[in-house]
């Protein structure tokens, strides 16, 4: 089980406050990522849940048993941190048993666990290692190891993936996606990266300034954002915001488009400007169009296929089923 | 984790380290400046209290002060300008690729590990004794008259074993100051057309400039002190009495423990004026 | 990046570091050649380099007389040595370590305090710590003496273990602060979430972390002791004395005494010479108090 309930949760930091009360339910063996710009206070959250913060007020309750006073080895929650946070002077196999070890654990469960772990996380010829003769990905893992050998509750990931480089990014991401598969424990992940939020997610928790913004599975932030911040914030690349006279044609304070929900023409279309930069991916182009009356720039996805070149005139016409719309406070107008 | 709990074991933690060292440094100092009011020579049993600033106005007045500021501030300049500058050539040098670059290392620190009383000593004989010394026996092969170093030129000899003992100190930390430069800060400015002359002048050394300035202060600070060099050679004569030097004979030889007293809070007060800037540049890192 | 570099270039570099490197190292080099000789080839005109009788001689002499469970140096030498090398040896060990453990013992707890939960007058404390190592020693000399007196310390090592324990505080602070601030607090949190308590935290994670910067810390300020020589030569006469009196007792030349002095030299400052070269590193930011990385 790890069901965990935030209510009225408050921290401050002197007369800072980080996070105004924030209410939050996780349930059972989801998998939810925390994900907003930096400073927003996602961090912050993770460490409330896993109790290296005391709250400054509210509950929060872990299965339904209250955890607010609990200290951090009582909650049952296992972390893997940014820096992985090795012991640097044990070995792969000491670093893995060591919270066992914490718990008194008998030698040969110790052993089972450890070798189970490492099976998993390929780090069976690694174990008599230290961290330091280990790479960026080994570490990672090794760090996860620590984590699951434990079967806590709980798992959770502050902005793990952050020190890897852009290849490893995409493969650990894989492989904590299928860990969650099979563990099917509760995981939290904090990110500021939204690709990682909308490729790993059952349930995506989108902060700012310590107010959550919007909850809700990945497609639905996409397809229906409560609010401005939150359509610019999934989704790449960014939403096109559009304001003035036509998007009170559409009776809103802004209207947004995303760039693949415009069809591209040479010759007619709603809107037209001119071609600044494209880029090609081979599969996709974007292009970054200028001069449109509309906005500063308006980026267009079209297929690999579509040719225009620096300084030709193009037309766009957005679907109008998927032309987001929102009042003046920035919310959805349904 | 800092907690209120936590804040209080911390204080009661820093506080014996505290306590010692408050205690070491203002009893004697209030002792100190409680002495240099009073005509206090023991030797002849005078105590007179309060005789007001009489005793630092004979202090500045009297013409070995003079001299011996004189001598300070030479010494201190001739050692601080050979060690900065060889330190720096050193630095660089050292920082080339070279076969056996450790053990050169090794051969160039030295020096500072030998205790000074060993070094003086050292050079004073080995060195530049008139007949025997190496130095004379380098002299007579070139056909040169071996010259008697501490009785001829006693200030400067002196300044040579103290460079010889510091030059290590300077070298090292100005090596791991060089060795923090970013290389490619260098092959950017190679690209811009800048020289090997250029690029020391305008990326080298304003990289080197804050460690230099610690080389000088700290320097600065135990050069001002120095007393086992010239008490196993000159024992102060021969123009190398410094200010440390004064004062030691004021209170210890001539027990006149006013007047050396009185001398004694000048040095502290000089001192402090320099430790203000070290602190300055200490304090400013304390903070990334 | 490392670059290619003409093997000429190299070798013009390597001549004159070498070059520069040995004359530095040259009278320490002298010397311990000069204390394997006899007093006649000390002196000889022109000087004798390698081909000399070697002997150790100069040694007996100056007390260099170690008596090991296998072997009696005493055996070997004649007559009564003219110093006791040994005594003021051992009086060096026993300042040095003496004084560098009892710093640690006051140290290590400050640091630590300083370094895991800095307040907001932290910093105010470890530069005030540093100011009093800048006190000019001469200006507080005739107290101490007066104290030492009365208390009756002088020329004992229990007075001058205090007194370097004092004047090496600050730095002995100062070196662990620096190290103890690079273990990181995430470490620290792993370890709680892991389930460690505080003392599990302490033994298993904290100490292990902690122990190379104490090793460093105490090895830089045992030769920072050793070498002391202001305090040593003004506190002490005979039997708390170090080698640097030791030494300071061969400063008037007496006959032909080259090759004893050179003797007494070596011996003085071998054991720290190879302490010290192994502290080649901690050196830096031991005396730069951490302003030079």
């Amino acid at each position: 089980m790890g069901r965990i309930a935030l209510r009225n949760v408050t921290k401050a930091f002197g007369d800072v406050v980080v996070i105004p009360p924030l209410d939050l339910e996780i349930e059972d063996g989801e998998f939810v990522v925390f994900v907003g710009p930096s400073g927003c206070g996602k961090s912050t959250l993770l460490r409330l849940i896993a109790g290296l913060e005391d709250v400054s007020g509210g509950q929060i309750t872990i299965d339904g048993e209250d955890a607010t006073g609990s200290p951090p080895a009582k909650r049952g929650l296992a972390m893997v941190f940014q820096s992985y946070a090795l012991y640097p002077h044990m070995s792969v196999r000491r670093n893995i048993t060591f919270p066992l070890r914490m718990a008194g654990m008998d030698k040969a469960e110790q052993k089972r666990r450890v070798e189970a772990a490492a099976d998993v996380l390929n780090l069976t010829d690694y174990l008599d290692r230290r961290p330091g003769q280990l790479s960026g990905g080994q570490r990672q893992r090794v760090a996860i190891g620590r984590a699951i050998v434990r079967e806590p509750t709980a798992f959770l990931f502050d902005e793990p993936l952050s020190n890897l480089d852009a290849a490893l990014r995409v493969g650990m991401r894989l492989e904590i996606s299928e860990l969650h598969e099979r563990l099917k424990t509760t995981m939290i992940y904090v990110t500021h990266d939204q690709v990682e939020a909308m490729t790993m997610a059952d349930k995506i928790v989108v902060l700012q300034a310590g107010r959550i913004e919007q909850v809700g599975s990945p497609l639905e932030l996409y397809r229906t954002p409560r609010n401005q911040f939150v359509a610019g914030f999934i989704g790449s690349p960014k939403m096109n915001f559009i304001t003035g006279e036509e998007a009170a044609r559409h009776g809103a304070a802004t209207i947004g488009v995303r760039p693949e929900h415009l069809d591209v023409s040479e010759t007619e279309g709603e809107w037209s400007g001119v071609v600044g930069v494209s880029e090609h991916l081979g599969s996709d182009t974007f292009f970054h169009v200028h001069d449109t009356g509309l906005a500063e720039t308006i980026t267009v996805r079209a297929s690999g296929e579509v040719g225009f070149r620096h300084g030709d005139r193009i037309h766009m016409t957005p679907r109008p089923d998927q032309v987001h719309r929102f009042g003046p406070d920035g919310l959805r107008i349904e | 984790m800092a907690t209120r709990h936590s804040r209080g074991i911390a204080r009661i933690m820093i506080t014996p380290a505290v306590i010692v060292l408050l205690g070491w440094m203002l009893v004697p100092l209030v002792m100190t400046l409680w002495f240099s009011f009073h005509d206090y020579r023991p030797q002849r049993g005078i105590y007179e209290c309060c005789v007001g600033f009489e005793n630092y106005a004979r202090f500045l007045g009297s013409s070995s002060f003079l001299k011996a500021v004189f001598t300070t501030l030479i010494m201190l300049g001739g050692s601080l300008g050979i060690t900065v500058i060889g330190g720096i050539f050193l630095a660089i040098l050292l920082n080339q690729p070279i076969w056996g670059q450790g053990i050169v290392r090794v051969l160039v620190i030295a020096p500072f590990f030998v205790m000074p009383t060993v070094s003086a000593l050292v050079w004073k004989n080995m060195m530049m004794d008139p007949v025997n010394g190496i130095l004379a026996h380098v002299w007579a092969a070139f056909g040169a008259e071996p010259v008697s170093w501490l009785t001829d030129v006693p200030l400067f000899s002196i300044i040579m074993i103290v460079s010889w003992q510091w030059l290590p100190f300077a070298t090292l930390i100005l090596l791991t100051a060089i060795q923090s430069l970013d290389s490619e800060q260098l092959e950017a400015a190679e690209m811009d057309g800048a020289g090997p002359v250029p690029r020391f002048v305008s990326i080298i050394l304003p990289h080197l400039a804050r460690a230099i300035t610690v080389v000088i202060l700290i320097e600065t600070i135990f050069l001002l002190s120095i007393f086992a060099e010239i008490f196993v050679t000159t024992q102060g004569g021969l123009g190398t009495k410094t200010l440390t030097y004064l004062i030691y004979e004021r209170v210890m030889e001539s027990q006149n423990v006013g007047l050396g007293s009185a001398g004694g809070i000048l040095a502290v007060i000089l001192a402090n004026i320099i430790a203000i800037f070290l602190m300055r540049i200490v304090g400013k890192n304390l903070d990334r | 990046m490392a670059r290619a570099i003409s093997t000429r270039s190299k070798i013009t570099f390597t001549a004159v570091a070498w070059l520069i490197g040995l004359l530095i190292f040259f009278p320490i080099l002298w010397t311990m050649l000069t204390s394997f000789k006899t007093e006649a080839q000390a002196i000889a005109d022109p000087p004798v380099v390698f081909g000399f009788d070697w002997t150790l001689e100069n040694y007996c002499t100056v007390g260099f007389r170690p008596n090991l469970y296998f072997f009696d140096f005493n055996e070997f030498c004649e007559g009564a040595p003219r110093s006791e090398y040994m005594r003021f040896l051992w009086n060096s060990v026993a300042i040095a370590v003496g004084s560098t453990l009892l710093g640690i013992v006051i140290a290590v707890p400050a640091a630590w305090a300083m370094a895991f939960v800095p307040g907001r007058r932290t910093k105010d404390i470890l530069l005030w710590m540093l100011s009093t190592k800048m006190l000019p020693a001469v200006g507080v000399l005739y107290p101490i003496n007066l104290i030492f007196v009365e208390a009756d310390l002088l020329d004992t090592h229990f007075g001058l273990i205090v007194v370097m324990t004092l004047i090496n505080l600050p730095i002995i602070v100062w070196m662990l602060y620096t190290y103890f601030r690079e273990i990181p607090g995430e470490i620290l949190e792993a370890a709680r979430m892991d389930g460690a308590g505080m003392g599990q935290e302490i033994f298993y994670v904290l100490a292990p972390m902690a122990v190379p910067g104490i090793a460093s810390t105490i090895l830089l300020n045992i030769i920072l002791a050793w070498n002391e020589a202001f305090w040593t030569l003004n506190l002490t006469t005979f039997d708390a004395a170090p080698l640097t009196q030791f030494i300071a007792g061969y400063s008037s030349p007496e006959g032909n005494f080259f090759a004893k002095l050179s003797a007494a030299s070596t011996a003085a400052i071998a054991p720290i010479l190879v302490l010290g070269w192994f502290s080649q590193k901690q050196l830096v930011r031991g005396l730069t108090f951490g302003a030079v990385k």
